[in-house]
């Protein structure tokens, strides 16, 4: 099975049919273990039972950017190697990541609050995601925006891309304007070494997270294979006469 | 019914489009208009529907319903169709019925009568351009009045939308209407002509 | 009534579907207010003592860049012209048209509300006030943004034009809108005054707002 077999939406739709199954499983079981491990997990000495909101944040944190840069393949895939599946694979991801983002940035906050004794601070790391998360939901603006998917694939292509480039310059300058106003004086998450208590069940998250991105990713793309077939067929009988 | 115009002048962005023009069409009549472009065949329809108005002169409508203006016992049908991509067909032709009111006529089979039964859940963004005039047809049958005036009706129509569509006619002027039709190409329907002049 | 009804049904169906404005307005007000910070700098206080002011800003510019459509597009495809021909008096129609758009677009910045007061740090009195103040005043950022919504179709041009056109009308809101919050939040003013003023000049604008609008509109046309 190459990639060149999956362009085809049928044999995409055949294949995604048999996996999804088993990928459903293995996600629920990761997670269940990882959710088991997080809660026996000890306590840290100085943030008592709030560190184990990590093992939630963490993954998702991380998702919040890897969705980005599948989003990003996705995008050259639209725009340089025209694969007919890349924008159905980008259009997908869009709300996935959007979710993940909203996430990280819910438990960054419920951290936050004993922690910082606020909800919300204006913290260089927070800040990055918050932004992540206005240009996924733009993204899926545009992508609302225009009722034809194969034309609204290109611009968010370019966007995708545009964004990508672009990240990496916000969260600079993010870095800089906080450090700007605020000298080193919030606290970080996580330590620079973890213990071993912490970090298997951390990993288990993390691919428990990254399985369920996979799954509802494939999942998705098939919505909307399965959309754009209603809406052809629907344009095909719209041309029929009566 | 009487429909009628007298010493009707129109002028629009300073310039003289007609002036001292009559016309008159009684029940069962069609007054098709015609003359070159840039004779003032739309801004004669437009100000019979109350959409402009006249520098000079008066449109009347004798023996209507007397409590209703003109515009409101009239329907226009001009180049651009008022259907809302987003909306499916029978959601553009229900809201016209229920915003232009009056008897509420059954969006169906007032679809059905146009060619458009097999799309009525479609969103209006799948149609094609003569199907757009097709549902906008629709909307004059939906709703009954008696003056009907139409710009360029049958363009884009194919030749089984104009065969239907000259039924669709025939049928409202044996209902005691009145149609003024601007147009270039034959309505296929016999018509008096009211000829415009060139640019005054 | 069923025209009206139906108008506002139309209306909001339109823009909740792909290709409609409703949600993109509560973006830009998320955007704007995100951006604030970045120009004030993350100081809590200043951004708490700032808030109110911040929100409202950006709920006063949201709600009058997506007004920006409300007649035009009607206009572009000719249903404006039927809607000028129908029974329903013109005024009556703008109305109704500007409370679909509030509806569709007005309604979910207040929900957004509280998620940004989060963000600038606002306790959940000071957010309340905000929404409630909000929830009064945009109304009258509405219909009188209508007016200007209604120039556009007979200028030919909208966006920037319809803003400089409008944001001078909705000063007023504006001052007394920011003023209750402030006042709900710090004293030492009452919050009944300017609030009660923020309730007349929603009213007086629901009244003006419409006559304007079809007015323009009438003469609009060609």
């Amino acid at each position: 099975m190459t990639l060149i077999d999956l362009a085809n939406p049928t044999k995409f739709l055949a294949l995604t049919a048999r996996v999804l199954p088993w990928l459903t499983g293995a996600t629920a079981i990761l997670l269940l273990v990882g959710f088991y491990q997080a809660a026996m997990a000890p306590d840290d000495y100085q943030q008592g039972a709030t560190v184990k909101i990590m093992f939630v944040h963490v993954p998702n944190a991380w998702l919040s950017m890897f969705v980005w840069g599948v989003m990003s393949i996705a995008a050259l895939g639209t725009l340089v190697w025209r694969h007919p599946l890349a924008d159905v694979a980008a259009k997908a991801a869009a709300p996935i990541g959007a979710a993940f983002t909203f996430l990280a940035l819910v438990t960054g906050s419920l951290w936050g609050r004993p922690m910082w004794g606020t909800y919300w601070e204006w913290d260089a790391r927070l800040t990055s995601v918050l932004i992540l998360f206005l240009m996924y939901l733009g993204l899926m603006a545009l992508w609302r925006a225009v009722e034809d998917p194969s034309r609204a694939a290109r611009a968010a292509a370019v966007l995708t891309l545009v964004g990508a480039i672009n990240l990496p310059i916000i969260k600079f300058s993010v870095d800089w304007w906080n450090t700007l106003h605020q000298p080193a004086s919030v606290m970080r998450m996580g330590g620079p070494s973890l213990d071993r208590a912490f970090l298997i069940p951390l990993l288990v998250m993390a691919i428990g997270f990254s399985l369920l991105f996979v799954t509802l990713h494939l999942a998705a793309m098939r919505n909307e294979i399965l959309r754009r077939r209603v809406r052809s067929l629907q344009m095909m009988q719209a041309s029929q006469a009566a | 019914m009487r429909l009628s115009g007298r010493q009707i002048s129109c002028i629009r962005g300073g310039r003289g489009v007609f002036a001292g023009l009559d016309f008159e069409a009684s029940s069962g009549d069609v007054l098709a208009v015609v003359g070159p472009n840039g004779s003032g065949k739309t801004s004669l329809l437009r100000l019979i529907a109350g959409l402009l108005v006249p520098a000079a002169g008066s449109v009347l409508l004798d023996g209507g319903e007397a409590e209703r203006t003109l515009p409101e016992q009239a329907h226009y049908l001009g180049h651009r169709d008022a259907l809302k991509p987003a909306l499916s067909v029978r959601e553009n032709l229900s809201f016209w019925r229920d915003f232009l009111g009056g008897a509420a006529g059954d969006a169906e089979q007032c679809l059905t009568a146009v060619g458009l039964g097999h799309a009525t859940h479609l969103p209006a963004a799948y149609l094609s351009a003569g199907q757009r005039r097709r549902l906008s047809i629709a909307r004059l049958l939906v709703v009954r009045r008696p003056v009907w005036l139409l710009d360029e009706p049958t363009s884009a129509l194919d030749t089984a939308g104009h065969k239907l569509f000259v039924g669709i006619m025939r049928e409202h002027l044996a209902s005691g209407g009145i149609i003024v039709a601007a147009t270039h190409t034959p309505l296929g329907i016999e018509a008096r002509e009211l000829r415009m002049g060139g640019p005054a | 009534m069923t025209a009206l009804a139906a108008l506002i049904r139309r209306d909001i169906k339109i823009a909740l579907r792909v290709g409609g404005g409703a949600l993109i307005g509560v973006l830009f007000f998320l955007t704007v207010t995100v951006l604030m910070p970045f120009a004030i700098g993350p100081d809590l206080a200043v951004l708490t003592r700032l808030g109110p002011a911040i929100l409202w800003l950006g709920a006063l510019l949201a709600s009058l860049l997506t007004l920006d459509r409300l007649f035009t597009a009607d206009h572009e495809d000719g249903s404006l012209d039927l809607i000028v021909m129908g029974q329903t008096p013109l005024e009556l129609a703008c109305a109704a048209k500007a409370l679909a758009h509030w509806l569709a677009a007005g309604v979910p910045l207040i929900v957004a509300t509280p998620a940004l007061g989060l963000l600038l740090n606002l306790d959940a009195s000071a957010t309340s006030a905000v929404a409630l103040t909000l929830l009064v005043g945009t109304p009258a950022l509405t219909f009188t943004g209508m007016i200007g919504a209604a120039l556009a179709v007979t200028l030919h041009r909208g966006g920037l034009l319809l803003a400089v056109l409008v944001l001078p009308l909705s000063i007023p809101v504006l001052i007394f809108g920011v003023a209750a919050s402030q006042a709900a939040i710090t004293g030492p003013l009452s919050f009944g005054t300017p609030f009660s003023i923020l309730c007349a000049l929603s009213l007086v604008s629901l009244v003006i707002g419409p006559f304007a609008a079809a007015a323009s509109l009438r003469h609009g046309l060609d």
